[in-house]
């Protein structure tokens, strides 16, 4: 599969996760994100920003406890649990974020 | 850690690159990791090059990924032992290979070493008292 933006085609998975890591700038974060009906909050990219940092230094898309554990212990206790990240994204906040982050889906993920 | 947990020895014999028997390894470490049983993993005879330090795989067009080793840690594997022997047999010793940690949440959140080094007669003990052997 693939979509475009202003022009560039860029190739996803079955599942509409980014083929190329490299691909990734914000603007497919945003277009991947208005395709799910979602409007990205700063609170949103604070977790995207995180994946891809957390991707940058240890080569894996993190599971969602690890992924729950490492905000709290960075963004404080009140960020650092599900309610909050699942209110930031419904769909799951692994496979989600991970998805407008350009990471592949987290191991572990079915 | 419930009372229902299983003891889970996970053990890595395989060079790192040119099969894929120590990435996969490690994928199911990780997912494995989910189910909070009592895992650790072993690093015996060519199994100890995943974890030596400073692995470069450019030229093999494979991707390098020892760097997920110290992620272990935030999946609460924190039990590696790394055969002596194999090590000795290979010129290596601990200072060849990554430095991994965890923090250890009983302890104030220190930063402690995940590589132990043990010699065969301590691995065979470790064997024998898990429930569960998978090898890579």
């Amino acid at each position: 599969m693939a979509f475009e933006i202003g022009g560039k085609t860029y190739e996803t998975d079955e599942e509409g996760y980014l083929a190329n890591l490299a691909d990734w700038n914000p603007e497919i974060a945003d277009y991947m994100a208005k395709d799910d009906d979602c409007d990205l909050t700063d609170n949103h990219w604070e977790v995207i920003n995180f994946l891809r940092e957390y991707y940058e230094e240890y080569q894996i898309a993190p599971a969602v406890r690890v992924l729950t554990k490492a905000i709290g212990k960075r963004l404080g206790k009140e960020k650092g649990n599900s309610k909050y990240l699942y209110e930031l994204f419904p769909y799951g906040p692994a496979k989600q974020a991970c998805k407008y982050a350009g990471l592949p889906k987290p191991t572990g993920c079915v | 850690m419930g009372n229902g947990a299983k003891k889970f020895m996970y053990v890595n014999r395989r060079a790192p690159y040119g099969t894929i028997y120590a990435l996969e390894g490690l994928e199911v470490v990780l997912i494995g990791a989910a189910f909070d049983q009592d895992v650790c993993m072993a690093f015996v005879d060519d199994g100890v090059y995943q974890l030596q330090k400073g692995q470069d795989t450019a030229e093999s067009n494979m991707k390098n990924f020892s760097p997920t080793y110290r992620a272990l840690g935030d999946y609460e594997v924190t039990k590696l032992y790394v055969e002596k022997e194999s090590l000795e047999q290979r010129g290596m010793s601990e200072d060849d290979l990554m430095e991994l940690t965890y923090e250890d949440e009983d302890d104030d959140y220190q930063e402690k070493p995940s590589i132990r080094i043990v010699n065969r007669g301590e691995l065979t003990d470790l064997m024998e008292q898990q429930d569960v052997i998978l090898n890579y």
